[in-house]
C-alpha cells in the first residue's frame, strides 16, 4: 500500500516543529545546531515526498543541495563553537551575550 | 481712449542704472577711496541720469501727444497668467518725474558735498543717497506695477538707512525704525490693491491695464465686491482705497504721517531730498500714474481729497506751535502734501504734479537753507536761540525768503501757480468744504512759515557767545544749490499760468494726454459752469490770504513779539495740543503698540511658542529618543535564541499571510 503524501507531510511538519522549538529553547549551542539539523533534515523530507509524488526528479536535486549547504554550514558552525568554547569556557548561550544592550 | 502704441527704445534703463552703478562702486570700495572721489561718483552718475532724461525728454516731444517710450529690458515674471517685463516706461508724468528727481538730486547731492564734509562715514552717506536715487528712478520709470514696488520698497530701505545714519544716537536710530515699520503698514494696503488688480484685469502694466479696462474690464471693476454692515462698494472703490493706504503710508498722510517728523533726526539733506521732494512723492505720483482707476471711483477720488484736505489743514495747525526749524519744515511738508492729494483727488491730476514739481523746488530750497543755518549754528535747531542771522548768512537769508515767499503762494513765484490752480480746481469740481480747508490751511501756512524766517533771521540774535562768534555763512557747495533752487522757485511756475491769464499753460497742455481718463470723468459729471471772472475772483481771495498770513506774522514777530506769549498763555490748553503735535503718537502707542506687544509677550510667546511650538517639537525628539530608541534597544538581548524566535515568528507571519490571505 502506497503511503499517502499526507502523511509524510505531516511528519515533516513535527519534526520541523521539534527543530524550531529546541532552536528557540535549549541553551547549549551544539544542541541548537543539532536542532537546526532536524529542521533541515524535515525540509529533505518534504522535498523527496513531494518529488516522488509529484513525478518530478527535481526535487531529489535540490535535497542534494540542501544536505550540501547543511553539511557546510555544520562544520562552519561547530568551528565557531569550538573557539567559544576555547575563549569562553562555555557554550551556554545565556552567557555569550556580548550583543546585549 | 486712445492709447498710443509705445515708441521701443533701448536705452531707458540707464536713468536709473547710473545711480545704481555710483552705489555699488562707494558701497564696495568706497571707504577706501579718497572723500574726493566719493562725491565725485556720486555726483557724477546722478548728474548722468539727469542729463539722459532730458535727453529722453527731448525725444518725448518729437513724438508728439500722447508719445510714450518704452525699453523692455527682460522678462522678470512669467508664471501662469501673471506676465511682468522688467520694463521701463517714459511719457510725460515720467519725464516730469525723472527730471524732477535726478535734478533735484544732483543739486542735493552737490550740497551734501559741503555739509557731510568731514563725517566718518563720508562714503557711506553717498552710497545710501545714490542706492535711493537709483530706488526713485526705478519707482517712477517703471512699466508696471511690480517695478513701481521694487522702487517703492527701495526707497523706503534708503529712507530707513538715511534716517538712522547717524545711528550711534539711539533716537535717532529708532526713528529710522518708525519710518520703515509705518511705511510697511501702507504697503500691505498697496499690495492688497495689486493683488486685486491682478485678479480682476490678469495684467499689471500700465498700457495692458488701459486696454483691458477699455475692452471690457470696466464692468467687472465697477460691480459690487461685497455688502458689510449696510456698504456696498464697487470692485474699483476697494482697490484704490487699498492703493491710496500706501500712498498714505509713503506721503506721510493722516493716519500714517507720523514717521516724518521724526525723521528729522537724519541729516538735512536727507530731509531735503528724500522727505521733501522725491520720496513722499511717490504716493502722489501712484495716484496721478493710476488715473485711469481712480476716475472710475467717485468715492475714492473723494475720500483722497477729504483726507488730503484735513491732513493739510491739521499738519499746518501743528506747525504753528513748533520750536524747532525742521519740524516746522516737517509738518510744513505734510501739509503741501495734503494740497497734492486734494489736487489728485479732486481729479485735478496735472495741478497736483504741477504742484508737486513746484513743492520740490521751494521745499528743497527751505531744508537746504535751514540746514545751512544748522551748520552755522553748530547744530542748534531751536529757533528761540536763533535770530538776526540775515547779518551773518546773506545768501542762506535771500534763497530762504524767496522760497518762503513761493511757499506762502504770493505771484509771481512758483508757489502760487500750483496752489491756486488747486484751489481753483477744488472749487470748481464741486468741493467747496475741501476748498475751505486748504484755503484756511494756506493762510496758515504763510504765518507759519514768515514766522520761522522772521524768528530765525530777524530781530536781536538769542544766541549765546560762543555761537555768536562761529556764525558764517556757508561754502560755494552749499549756497550754489540754494540759489539753483531759489531760481527755480520763482520761474518754475511760468510754464503753469492759469487758465484766466492768456498765457499758455504748457504744463498741462504737455501732461493732458496722460490724464485723459480723469479728464473724462470730469466731463461725464457735467459740473456747472465756471466763468472767468469767478476764477478771477478766487485767485484774489488766495493772495489776499497769504498776505493776511504774512501780515499776521509781522505783527507778532517783528512789530510786537510780546503778544505771541500772551496768546499762548490764554489758550494754554489748545496751545500744548498742538505743541504735542495732538498727542496723536502718544495715542498710538498706548491703543496700537501697547497692546501689540502685550499680546506678542504673554501670548504669543509665554503660552504659543513655549508651549505648544516647543513641546512640540520637544515631543517629536522625545518620541525618537524614549519610544522608539529605548523601546527598539531591548529587542537585542543577546541571547541567540531570542533571535531564533524572531526568526521563527517571521516564518509565521509570511506563511500565515499566503495561506490565509486570497
Amino acid at each position: 500500500m502506497i503511503v499517502p503524501l499526507t502523511h509524510y507531510l505531516i511528519l515533516a511538519s513535527i519534526i520541523f516543529t521539534l527543530g524550531a522549538v529546541g532552536v528557540m529553547t535549549r541553551r547549549n549551542a551544539i544542541v541548537i545546531f543539532m536542532c537546526i539539523e532536524l529542521m533541515l533534515n524535515a525540509v529533505n523530507l518534504v522535498l523527496i515526498a513531494a518529488s516522488r509524488y509529484l513525478g518530478d526528479p527535481g526535487g531529489q536535486i535540490m535535497v542534494f543541495m540542501v544536505m550540501t549547504v547543511a553539511a557546510a554550514e555544520a562544520a562552519v558552525g561547530l568551528a565557531v563553537i569550538l573557539l567559544i568554547h576555547r575563549t569562553r569556557g562555555t557554550v551556554n548561550v545565556d552567557d555569550i551575550n556580548m550583543l546585549k544592550w | 481712449m486712445k492709447i498710443m502704441e509705445p515708441n521701443l527704445v533701448r536705452w531707458l534703463w540707464l536713468i536709473p542704472f547710473f545711480p545704481l552703478l555710483g552705489a555699488a562702486v562707494n558701497g564696495i570700495i568706497g571707504p577706501k577711496l579718497p572723500h574726493k572721489v566719493n562725491h565725485w561718483i556720486a555726483c557724477s552718475t546722478i548728474f548722468m541720469s539727469f542729463a539722459i532724461s532730458c535727453l529722453a525728454a527731448l525725444k518725448l516731444t518729437t513724438l508728439g501727444q500722447g508719445g510714450i517710450l518704452m525699453t523692455q529690458v527682460f522678462t522678470w515674471i512669467k508664471v501662469g497668467q501673471l506676465t511682468a517685463e522688467a520694463a521701463f516706461q517714459f511719457d510725460r508724468l515720467s519725464m516730469v518725474m525723472s527730471m524732477v528727481v535726478s535734478g533735484v538730486g544732483f543739486v542735493i547731492h552737490v550740497y551734501s558735498v559741503g555739509y557731510m564734509h568731514g563725517d566718518k562715514r563720508y562714503s557711506a552717506y553717498f552710497t545710501y543717497l545714490n542706492l535711493f536715487a537709483g530706488a526713485m528712478l526705478i519707482l517712477v520709470l517703471g512699466a508696471n506695477l511690480p517695478i513701481m514696488f521694487i522702487g517703492w520698497e527701495g526707497v523706503g530701505v534708503c529712507s530707513y538707512l538715511l534716517i538712522g545714519f547717524w545711528f550711534e544716537d539711539n533716537e535717532k536710530a529708532s526713528a529710522g525704525k518708525k519710518a520703515f515699520i509705518v511705511n510697511r503698514i501702507g504697503d500691505f494696503g498697496f499690495l492688497i490693491g495689486i493683488f486685486s488688480l491682478f485678479y480682476f484685469l490678469g495684467t499689471l502694466d500700465y498700457v495692458g491695464m488701459q486696454k483691458v479696462i477699455e475692452e471690457g474690464g470696466a464692468e467687472r471693476l465697477q460691480a459690487v465686491w461685497f455688502t458689510f454692515g449696510g456698504y456696498s462698494p464697487m470692485v474699483i472703490t476697494v482697490i484704490c482705497l487699498c492703493l491710496f493706504l500706501g500712498a498714505t503710508g509713503k506721503s506721510a498722510q493722516l493716519p500714517l504721517y507720523i514717521w516724518l517728523p521724526d525723521a528729522m533726526a537724519g541729516p538735512t539733506p536727507v530731509s531735503a531730498l528724500i522727505h521733501a521732494a522725491t520720496m513722499v512723492t511717490a504716493g502722489v505720483y501712484m495716484v496721478a500714474r493710476l488715473n485711469f482707476l481712480f476716475a472710475m471711483s467717485q468715492t475714492a477720488c473723494l475720500v483722497v481729497a477729504t483726507v488730503g484736505g484735513i491732513t493739510a489743514l491739521y499738519s499746518a495747525t501743528i506747525a504753528l506751535t513748533q520750536n524747532d526749524i525742521k519740524k516746522v519744515l516737517a509738518y510744513s511738508t505734510v501739509s503741501q502734501l495734503g494740497y497734492m492729494f486734494v489736487g489728485v483727488g479732486v481729479m485735478a491730476y496735472s495741478a497736483g504734479i504741477f504742484h508737486l514739481m513746484t513743492h520740490a523746488f521751494f521745499k528743497a530750497c527751505l531744508f537746504l537753507g535751514s540746514g545751512s543755518v544748522i551748520h552755522a549754528m553748530g547744530g542748534e535747531q531751536d529757533m528761540r536761540k536763533m535770530g538776526g542771522l540775515r547779518k551773518y548768512m546773506p545768501k542762506t537769508y535771500m534763497t530762504f525768503l524767496i522760497a518762503t515767499i513761493a511757499i506762502a503762494g504770493i505771484p509771481p513765484f512758483a508757489g502760487f501757480f500750483s496752489k491756486d490752480e488747486i484751489l481753483w480746481k477744488a472749487w470748481s469740481h464741486g468741493h467747496p468744504i475741501i476748498w475751505a480747508m486748504c484755503a484756511l490751511a494756506a493762510g496758515i501756512t504763510a504765518f507759519y512759515m514768515f514766522r520761522l524766517v522772521f524768528m530765525t533771521f530777524h530781530g536781536e540774535c538769542r544766541a549765546d557767545e560762543h555761537t555768536k562768534d562761529h556764525l558764517h555763512e556757508s561754502p560755494d557747495s552749499m549756497t550754489v544749490p540754494l540759489i539753483i533752487l531759489a531760481a527755480l522757485s520763482i520761474v518754475g511756475g511760468w510754464i503753469g499760468f492759469p487758465a484766466v491769464i492768456p498765457i499758455p499753460n504748457i504744463f498741462e497742455h504737455s501732461i493732458a494726454p496722460v490724464f485723459e481718463a480723469g479728464e473724462k470723468a470730469i466731463e461725464a459729471l457735467h459740473l456747472p459752469e465756471h466763468g472767468h471772472a469767478e476764477e478771477l475772483l478766487f485767485m484774489t481771495i488766495s493772495v489776499c490770504i497769504a498776505a493776511a498770513g504774512i501780515g499776521l506774522a509781522y505783527l507778532l514777530y517783528i512789530k510786537r513779539t510780546d503778544i505771541p506769549g500772551k496768546i499762548a498763555d490764554s489758550i494754554k490748553p489748545l496751545y500744548n495740543l498742538s505743541l504735542n503735535k495732538y498727542y496723536l503718537d502718544e495715542i498710538y502707542e498706548a491703543g496700537v503698540i501697547k497692546p501689540i506687544l502685550k499680546t506678542s509677550d504673554s501670548f504669543l510667546w509665554r503660552f504659543f511658542d513655549v508651549w505648544i511650538i516647543d513641546g512640540l517639537v520637544n515631543g517629536v525628539a522625545r518620541l525618537f529618543k524614549d519610544v522608539l530608541s529605548e523601546g527598539l534597544r531591548r529587542l537585542q538581548t543577546g541571547v541567540v535564541n531570542t533571535y531564533a524566535v524572531y526568526f521563527v515568528l517571521g516564518v509565521v507571519m509570511v506563511l500565515g499571510y499566503f495561506l490565509f490571505v486570497p
